[in-house]
């Protein structure tokens, strides 16, 4: 008896559960469509354009925790300038946005993945070097960030610049490239180290630290957030171009998407794409698209 | 093994900030358990009210909640800490504490009625009684639990690597992004820096049981 007043218990729950989902996938429909139009097209026998769009399926790893690039909304769907980059591709595949499937990808886990063949690309402010060329390829780049610095609003202390670093308190992340990059080449700085940047912010609120490092792209999401609070110094001193990750070896599959992005510098879509996600956040106007490396 | 070596000054600092950390907030730790486990018994009606409020708060709060409030949030009521470390060792010290209590308490409980009965007859008062007869006594009997305290609290200082103190948990974060290729010996180093603190304090918690037991 108790057994079966439990089940009840689950299949009631179940079906709220499945009323829920039903709700957001409406909710999906009903979205303004993406810049990107689906196109019928043909690929030549045997390459890997042919094998996804045989399996139906583009597989993506991006980030879902990086506003404006790849970021889950409430429905769960990631959302941003790299997710729009994915859209691109696979619509000049002939698949539609249905047939992407996104798998979360972080930072460590992005080399593994594709080796396992668990995604076909990664686009996940994925930073272009050559220790990780030894493992995947790389095609791209489509975006060109930077290490910047954030500072308190009406910079008080005159930051212009890392030099300007010398002698002051700045808060970056332990164990990231824009950490090490201080300590290295500005070992005058004070380096105060966290786990996570939203702590940084928060020391830069309580005038605990001078100043907060990492790349541009994360700190416009802090400014926006907080315009009364922060401000960016915008005077880049790094080059993090960000490609997109395929598996080693994939020449052709490379070229095509290095095609794809060149198109949508040309045609305005890319434009597009930054100024719904990453600049509908930051308010700033699309940057220059950065040249295309063909290695 | 030019990998440790190199490194060695860094794995030297980080160590010797986890041990700073860990034997300062022990020292102040037990110093308030003390205190407070003496109001918790106390004859007071709002000592012990107050005591057990204490320790029902801290040692019913996340480790690294109380963190949290000492690095960010009391900022808003205009109080700060002069550094981080001192942030930590406060977290470490009021958390821990919240157990040395409860562990002291659990010992003067084992002391015999008769014992404290036995000191005011001869005209104690309630310090007195307590600070000659019942606490001497009570601390040979927790030894072990205090043990166990003293390994967590070691332990519990790599919470303060994500506020900002350069402490052995913090070294690995940074080695295992800048010298990923050498994870196995970072970690064996960072593990050895722990134990180097914890195995020690296990032997020496096992010699002054013995030693100090009381025979009844």
């Amino acid at each position: 008896m108790r057994i079966t007043r439990y089940a009840a218990g689950f299949a009631a729950a179940g079906l709220l559960l499945a009323g829920c989902a039903s709700e957001a996938g409406n909710q999906a429909e009903e979205a303004p469509e993406t810049t990107a139009e689906v196109e019928e097209v043909e690929f030549p026998e045997g390459s890997t354009m042919a094998e996804i769009v045989e399996a139906g399926e583009l597989r993506v790893g991006t980030k879902i925790d990086q506003p404006g690039f790849g970021l889950a909304n409430t429905a769960g769907e990631p959302e941003g300038f790299d997710v729009e980059m994915a859209k691109l591709i696979a619509a000049k595949m002939g698949l539609s946005e249905d047939q992407i499937t996104f798998t979360e990808t972080v930072s460590a886990n992005r080399e593994p993945f594709l080796v396992e063949d668990r995604v076909d690309i990664v686009v996940a402010t994925y930073t272009i070097n050559d220790k990780r060329k030894e493992l995947i390829d790389f095609a791209g780049p489509y975006y060109e960030a930077g290490q910047d610095i954030m500072v308190a609003a009406g910079n008080p202390e005159n930051i212009e610049g890392p030099d300007d670093l010398a002698g002051k308190s700045v808060c970056s992340v332990e164990g990231s490239t824009p950490a090490e990059n201080i300590r290295t080449n500005y070992p005058e700085a004070e380096l105060v180290l966290y786990d996570a940047y939203s702590k940084c912010a928060d020391d830069l609120r309580n005038g605990n630290v001078d100043a907060v490092t990492t790349d541009n792209v994360i700190l416009t999401g802090f400014v926006a957030g907080a315009p009364d609070a922060f401000e960016l110094v915008g005077n880049p001193f790094t080059e993090e171009p960000y490609g997109i990750g395929v598996q080693k070896g994939e020449d052709e599959f490379r070229d095509f998407i290095n095609d794809v992005l060149e198109e949508a510098y040309e045609n305005g879509t890319w434009a597009a794409a930054w100024d719904k996600t990453a600049g509908a956040i930051t308010g700033t106007e699309a940057p220059e698209p950065p040249s295309v490396n063909r290695y | 093994m030019s990998f440790l070596a190199e490194n060695f000054p860094l794995i030297r600092d980080a160590f010797l900030t986890t041990l700073s950390l860990a034997v300062v907030s022990g020292i102040c730790a037990l110093l308030l358990g003390t205190l407070l486990a003496a109001m918790r018994v106390s004859p007071v009606p709002a000592l012990r009210g107050l005591a057990t409020f204490y320790v029902e708060l801290f040692r019913n709060t996340p480790l690294t909640v109380v963190f949290f409030f000492l690095a960010f949030g009391i900022v808003y009521i205009d109080l700060q800490f002069p550094s981080r470390f001192l942030t930590a060792v406060a977290a470490l010290a009021l958390y821990t504490a919240a157990f040395v209590c409860e562990a002291l308490r659990s010992g003067i409980n084992a002391v015999p009625a008769g014992q404290a009965e036995a000191a005011r007859a001869l005209g104690l008062d309630f310090r007195q009684s307590l600070t000659t007869v019942v606490l001497p006594q009570a601390f040979r009997t927790v030894v072990p639990p205090l043990g166990n305290v003293w390994i967590a609290l070691a332990k519990n200082t790599s919470i303060a690597a994500g506020f900002a103190v350069a402490d052995l948990t913090a070294l690995l974060q940074r080695l295992s992004n800048s010298a990923a290729d050498e994870l196995a010996l970072v970690f064996v180093a960072v593990v050895a820096g722990y134990l180097v603190i914890t195995l020690p304090s296990a032997y020496v918690i096992s010699v002054l049981e013995r030693r100090l037991a009381i025979v009844r």
